[in-house]
Parts: C-alpha cells; structure tokens; sequence
C-alpha cells in the first residue's frame, strides 16, 4: 500500500538540520505491550522530526488517562494536566505564546466524557491545535469501564450486561462543530497516520485527529483484529474533503467499512489567535514587557475622575 | 471635625435609575475632593423590584454609607412606604408631587414635594424626574450649577447633544425650583478641594492586576464579580491583553493556568460557585507550581444563594479548596485603595512562591464605589518575577543542548533546594525541555505516582513545596492592632469589615464613652499567628465582627491560634454591617447580655 500524500501546504521556514525522530524519544511508555497508543506517539515524533520542528518549540498537553501519559515520553515541552482539561489548559497556552506548536493529547474518556464541554467550546473557536485522541472506546487507566465511545452492546466492567447507550460519535460532531481539520487514524496504519498528523499540525486552526487506538487488556471486542478488515483509506477513494455533507456521511459509516483519513478539511476560516487584534504586534503575549504606558495610565485614571 | 457629612438614599424599581444618578452624585462630589462611599442594594431583576443606593459624602474621611439619611430621593410610591418612617430630624424627602403620597413623617422630616411634570416641559423622558430631583439637591447644598452641567455633559455625551441639553434644561428647572421653594441643608458643601478620583471595587481590582501586568484574563460571567471581566474587556485592546469570556470556570482556571505557564501575568474573577468549580485546577497550579490570581467575590450563598447580596461565606471554602495539602496564598482586602494595592502585592508572591494566589472579595466591596487619592493609583508597582526564564530573557540559549530534555539534568524544573522554590522556565526556553504535571514528580518533572511510585522521593517533593510557605509569612505585613492595648474590648474582623468596625468604635466612644481597640485581618494565609497572638492576648475582650452565619474566621482563629474569642457579632441576611449594628451589639456584650449578636437589618431592601 502507498501511503496517501495529505494536501499540505508547503512549509516555507527552513528546516533545522539534523532533527529527527530520535530527538524526539524520551522515555519508555508504560503502556502495555502491544498498546495501540506506541503507533500514535511514535507517529506523532515523525511528523514532529519531519515537519523540521525543534523539541522546544513544541508542548504537548494532555489530561489524565493511559493515553495521557504520552507528554512523559515525548521530548518536547509538555503539560500532563487534569483529567478533561488539556485543551482548556492548551488554550490559555496557545493565546499566551502563538509562537508555539501546541498538540494535545489524550483518550475518548477525557476529550469527550469529562472534558466534552471544553471540545464543543475550542471547536467552535477554531484554535489553532492539534488534538490527537487515542480512541479505545474504553476506560483503561481505571481498569475497563465503558466509555463515550463504547459501542452499543459492549460489554465493560461498569456495563456487564452490555452497553444500552449510543456512543458519541467523533466525526460528525467535530465537523458540526466548527474543527477546520477532522481526520480519523488508524494505529496499525502508522505512516498513513503520520500524514495526518503532519497535516494537521501544518493546518491553521482546530484539528481533530481520533485516532482508533485498542486497549489490547480492557477493549477485546474493539480491538485490532475488528479493525484489521474494515478500514477503508479516504484517500485512496478520492474522498472530496471540502464536501461538508459527504464528509458527514462518510463519518457516519460504521460496519463492514469504517472510513479512515481526511474527512473535512477548510482554510477560510481564521484561527482565533489570528482574530484578536491584542496579537497583531508585538510577538507572544508571554514575552512582552510588564507595564502600563503613561498616556495610557492618565486614560485609566481620567474616566473615574 | 468635618464640615459636613451626608447621605443621601436613592430608591425605585430597577429601571428607573438609581445607578445613573448615584454615578452624577458621586462624580460632583468626587470632583469637589469629597470623601464618599456608596452602595447600591439591589436585586437579581432587569425591571422591578425594590433598589436603593446609598451615598454618603464627607470632607472627613468616610469608611462606610453609615447609619443614617440626610436626603430620601424616591422615584416611587414603594420607596416612600419603605424608608419614611427611618427618615429623622433635618432630613428631606423629594418626591413627585403629582404621582407619590408621602404620608406622615416624623417630626422635623422636610418633605420637598416637586412637580417633575411642569418642570419636565414638554419632554417625556420619565427619567427627567431623576435629574430634576438632583438638581433641587444639589441646589439645597449650594452646588454651583456649573458643576452639575458639566458632569450631566459628560454622563450623557454618548447619547448625543440633544439628550446632554434636555437633562441640562431639567436640571435648571429643579435647581431654580429648589431655590424658590425649598430651605438649603444647614450646611453647604465645603469649596472645592483636591479632586478625587471614585471607582468601585471591581473596577479597582481588574486596575491593580493591570498594574501588575496581567496579560490573560478570561472569566465567566457571575454576579457579583462580573464587572471585573467587563473593565478588563472594555480596555484589553488599548493595554494589550488577551481577554476572553469562556465556557464555565472550570476552563476559565485551566485556560489562566495555561496562559501563566506560558510566562504571562494571568487573572481571573469569579463568586463562590464559580470558585467551587475551580478549586480541582487550583491545586493543579500549586502542583505544577505555575502561579495564577484568582479572585473570588463573594455573595450570598449556599449554592445559587442570593446573587445580588454580600456575605463573608466562602472562607472555609477557600482555605480548603482542592484535594490534598498545597501552598495558596488568600487574601482580603480591607478597602478600595488596598484591593488596588494588593494585586501587585500578590503577583510578586505568587510569581516568587509559584502557587495560586486568591482575593477573597466581598459585594461590599466589589460592587461599593468609593473615593480614591488619584495619586495613589500608582501604575508603575514594583514587579518581581523571580525565578522564571523567559525565551527572550536570562537562560535564553545558554544551553549547552538546546533540545536537551529528559536525558540533559543540567536543568530540573522542580529542583529539590532550601526554599523549596526552584527555576522557572517556560515553553520556548531552548535547553530546558521539560514536563509540568499534576501527577507527583521528580525533580525533573518525570512521574513518580505510575509504574515506581517512590515514598521518599515523594515526600522530598511534597515538603519541598510546601516549604516555601516558610518564607511567605516574612514578606508579607503582619496585622497592628488600632486604638490603645488597654482598650474595653477588641473588634476582631477580616476583609471589607474594616471601615465599619472603625465608625463603630468611634461611635462608641463618641456617644457611650467606650474604649474599644481593632483588629482587622487581611492576610489570612499565611496567618501571622505569632503577631496575632501577642495581639489578642493583652486583650481584655475579644469580639468577633463578621459577615456569615457560623463564624468561619472565629474557628480558623482558633484552630490556628487556639483563641476563643469572648463574643460574636455575626449578620447573614445578605446586607452588610451598618455602623450601629456593631454598637448595639458590643453595648449588650458588655452589659452581659449575651455573647452571640445577631443585628436585624431594619431596611427592607
């Protein structure tokens, strides 16, 4: 199989020499073996090594959960926040310093249970971040409980009759929402993987990436070998990803085909960092220098005099 | 002896201004260098309802709206029900003399009837009767009418010129009116002094965090901390802030987390319930040690409780909130001036300690206007960031490896060292790639609470941050005791109570010939113990003044000192102290009566 060619813009800012993915590795996950999420981290420092960007320009922030663990084994800047908090966190990071490559990271517990809100809100503001989801339709980290995307049926230690609820389904409601870039990955398809993180990371504004990552110990129905036969690469179907409604579509197929890929994509809309005038000038928010101007502290103190 | 020292009573349903004219009032006297103190009783309500604002002028220093009205200006029939039978002696009372009956009032109350409709013309601006009334005012007191116009031209320059000539024509027609018809006050305004500058203490808070350099601000709207977020959003362009209303507390403190992280100066405000939803995140910021402000004003509670009232209620939950033990510094200012001059303050510390600092507030006095000394606005603070290392500042490609991360020990993030505070980079900084997390950590940021976890590394950690309490208590003021050691009795309170509690004093000296002394507490964590201590236990009786139901500084006093206070004041029906409310109650302690007061609020508002 080739791997598909994302349409990514060109990167224009010359790549410093000698990164690559080992610049990247730090320490050893603590995942299981055969963990679904080594794909992602390792597709995740490709992309990094390949786009040319430095470990220091870059946080990775994530909430709580197996999958959130990954900023401990990525050599970059990173925040291990509160369960359900990362993009609220990489949010107040992002406007801070709009220099930064900010990703975050983590489950379908933490992005879409607890954290729901915060990814309704940062969708529809179109931040610019990457937000790779390691989808396993399962709570791992507290041992296997069900989960917003547990299918239904699915039997969890918290559900042991089976599932009666729907899941949320990612897709669809990423593109409703306002992402600019939502795409679905596939662990066993590394390198396909990698485009698309690449894209996304190249891509001004909200990213969704929800990667179908099995927990190999807690998830056995929903794991590779279910996977294996029915994902279908968007890509190598000549999906038009500027196509709102047969990217709805396409997000909605679950069966005997699961689409993978670039499912919507649109470069119209600007970010939110690039909507407020505050950082027009004057570089990151963070680095300028404290302190009122005397014309502006006579403005101040006129208007209550 | 001051000249004067009035106040004056706005009442009427919302909607029918009482804001806008307190604003005028407030500007005139501001401007004459008056000393004032306002305060609006309202409710959660757009139109209706009952609201009252109280102003209270002086060229003496004026800590509280007081005890008693000089002036009742009611724009209703419901605010004459309500507050002529409170009017004494010397007051006066304008009204509409087409629309309200006044009724009898006690002897030597003025009532000052005015035909708003003749004097309004042919205007039908129902709320000319509001400018018409000050003007009779402000005639009464010998204002210069020139001082109202120009302060009318101002409140009204958005609206255009036609409505800045109606309301001076109006204004004209009550003064004259007031001239013809009405005795002046006794005593008119004193000339016209230094100006002062007046605000209220939400739109100070959000000028001593710019002042301190917030750079992020982002809030959800709750009353009553709301006007912070509106200052801050009404000037964030012109000083260069990123400001942003955002989905509920809980992102509104994870977002200033991250905006802190990143190197900025960031800030939030919010009530109790808000609060409540931030408190996970608050230990977050200890854990990862990224300092944040965080302001908390407190109303009524629990839960929705009475939005629009004013409570000391939320300190036990300040004190504990979050799990597990962590460093956080609170604390309540005691007047405008000093809820300015605090936010520097705190940054400073918060930036050194890299903790989250709080400002428990209060609706007294978020939402209370008051004068203010322009001069002691000062903008230009001492700014003291410490151990941080910016991109473009000290550490900046320094590094040996500027990619160095995990495997370079050159630099750990949380370095183990004697204070407990270690160097703080940012993300950006080349050779100082590391992670901040929630989890327990090593000293290079690396977990310990997964695969290995390590007891004594983390109890090296735990102690390391909770060490830099140590040093915090040596930076900050501790409390002085006002009034003389051998005092009768000493008036404990924390926080806004401060102005109220002194005029208590003075009035029981001045009118029962009680020596009473003050201890007023502003730094509630760290408590200064031993300078409390050493305090209290020279005293002969120690009274608790407080504004919550179950004494909560009373018990955070004991625990911390094992100080059982003699006696209590405690007022929780939403309204703050009057002055008298204290004096009544220190009178029937002393006399024995009980040690437990319980003021009844006699206006009903």
């Amino acid at each position: 199989m080739s791997t598909p060619v994302l349409d990514a813009p060109v990167k224009t800012e010359a790549k410093p020499s000698g990164i690559t993915a080992k610049d990247f590795k730090s320490n050893h996950p603590d995942w299981c073996g055969g963990c679904g999420d080594f794909t992602v981290l390792s597709a995740l420092q490709n992309a990094l090594a390949e786009l040319g960007l430095e470990p220091h320009k870059v946080t990775v922030v994530s909430g709580i959960g197996c999958s959130s663990n990954l900023p401990g084994f990525i050599n970059t800047y990173g925040m291990h926040t509160l369960h359900g908090r990362s993009l609220a966190v990489a949010t107040g990071l992002k406007l801070a310093n709009h220099e930064l490559t900010v990703i975050c990271t983590g489950g379908d517990g933490d992005g879409y249970g607890i954290g729901g809100n915060h990814f309704v809100h940062t969708m529809r503001r179109n931040m610019d971040l990457t937000y790779i989801v390691m989808d396993n339709q399962i709570y791992g980290l507290t041992t296997g409980q069900t989960s917003p995307t547990s299918v239904k049926g699915q039997k969890t230690k918290s559900t042991p009759h089976g599932n009666v609820e729907n899941p949320i389904n990612p897709i669809p409601m990423a593109i409703i929402g306002g992402a600019t870039y939502v795409a679905r990955g596939y662990s066993a398809k590394p390198k396909h993987l990698t485009e698309l993180i690449k894209g996304a990371i190249l891509h001004k504004g909200f990213a969704l990436i929800d990667v179908f990552s099995p927990c190999v110990t807690y998830n056995k129905e929903g794991g590779f070998p279910f996977f294996n036969p029915r994902v279908k690469i968007l890509e190598e179907q000549g999906h038009d990803t500027s196509d709102f409604h047969k990217a709805i579509d396409k997000g909605f197929m679950w069966g005997d085909e699961i689409p993978i890929g670039l499912f919507w994509k649109r470069n119209d809309l600007p970010a939110l960092h690039e909507l407020e005038p505050v950082l027009n000038e004057g570089g990151p928010l963070a680095h300028r220098p404290l302190g009122v101007s005397s014309e502006n502290v006579k403005a101040l103190i006129k208007e209550i005099m | 002896m001051p000249k004067v020292d009035y106040a004056f009573g706005i009442g009427g349903e919302a909607g029918q201004g009482t804001a806008t004219p307190g604003n005028i009032l407030a500007r005139i006297f501001a401007r004459r260098g008056l000393n004032l103190q306002a305060y609006n009783a309202y409710q959660s309500i757009i139109r209706g309802g009952h609201t009252f604002l109280t102003i209270r002028i002086s060229d003496g220093p004026v800590r509280t709206f007081g005890d008693k009205l000089d002036g009742l200006l009611a724009w209703n029939q419901d605010t004459i029900d309500r507050h002529l039978k409170l009017m004494t002696a010397g007051s006066c009372v304008f009204f509409d003399a087409d629309k309200i009956k006044p009724g009898t009032p006690n002897e030597g109350v003025r009532l000052c009837p005015i035909p708003v409709k003749t004097l309004s013309g042919t205007s039908t601006n129902k709320l000319l009767a509001n400018t018409i009334t000050l003007g009779s005012l402000l005639q009464m007191l010998g204002v210069d009418f020139k001082y109202y116009e120009e302060v009318l031209s101002l409140q009204f320059k958005k609206k255009g010129e036609a409505v800045i000539a109606e309301n001076v024509t109006a204004a004209k027609a009550g003064y004259e009116y007031a001239a013809e018809n009405f005795k002046p006050y006794p005593t008119p305004l004193p000339d016209p002094g230094k100006p002062l500058a007046f605000t209220t203490g939400n739109d100070i808070l959000a000028m001593g965090g710019i002042a301190a350099g917030v750079k992020f601000y982002c809030a959800y709207p709750m009353s009553p901390s709301t006007a912070v977020l509106m200052y801050m959003a009404k000037h964030a362009r012109k000083l260069g802030i990123m400001v942003r209303q955002v989905e509920d507390e809980i992102g509104v403190i994870n977002m200033v987390i991250g905006a802190a992280h990143a190197g900025c100066r960031s800030m939030c405000a919010t009530s109790g319930g808000g609060f409540a939803l931030m408190t996970e995140a608050l230990g977050m910021s200890a854990m990862m040690e990224v300092p944040v402000v965080c302001i908390n004003v407190q109303r009524a509670g629990p839960a929705t409780g009475v939005p629009t009232k004013t409570e000391q209620g939320d300190l036990w939950q300040v004190l504990g909130a979050g799990q597990g033990d962590y460093p956080r510094l609170i604390v309540a200012p005691t007047n405008h001036l000093d809820a300015f001059k605090i936010m520097p303050e705190l940054f400073n510390l918060t930036d050194k300690f890299q903790c989250p600092g709080i400002v428990l507030s209060d609706l007294l006095i978020s939402e209370g206007t008051a004068s203010v000394d322009p001069d002691e606005l000062r903008f230009d603070p001492e700014i003291d960031r410490s151990a941080l290392i910016l991109p473009n500042g000290n550490g900046n490609g320094h590094a040996a490896n500027p990619w160095g991360g995990v495997r370079d020990k050159t630099y750990l993030r949380y370095k183990i060292t004697d204070d407990g505070v270690s160097p703080r980079a940012v993300p950006g900084v080349p050779g100082h790639v590391h992670v901040v997390s929630t989890d327990e950590h090593d000293e290079d940021g690396i977990l310990i609470s997964d695969e290995f976890t390590n007891p004594h590394k983390r109890q090296k950690m735990h102690e390391k941050r909770m060490r830099k309490m140590d040093a915090v208590l040596a930076s900050i003021a501790p409390p002085k005791l006002v009034g003389p050691e051998n005092a009768q009795v000493t008036l404990v309170g924390w926080g806004s109570t401060e102005g109220v509690i002194l005029e208590a004093i003075e009035k029981l000296a001045a009118e029962e010939g009680i020596v009473a002394s003050q201890l007023q507490i502003k730094w509630l964590v760290p408590l200064h113990v031993d300078a409390i201590t050493n305090i209290l236990s020279k005293s002969k009786k120690i009274i608790i003044v407080e504004n919550n139901y179950s004494g909560q500084f009373a018990r955070y006093l004991r625990s911390e000192t094992g100080i059982s206070a003699h006696g209590h004041v405690r007022k929780y029906d939403g309204e703050p102290f009057m002055p008298h409310h204290i004096v009544d109650s220190v009178k029937e302690q002393l006399a024995g009566k009980t040690n437990h007061s319980v003021p009844v609020h006699e206006i009903m508002v």
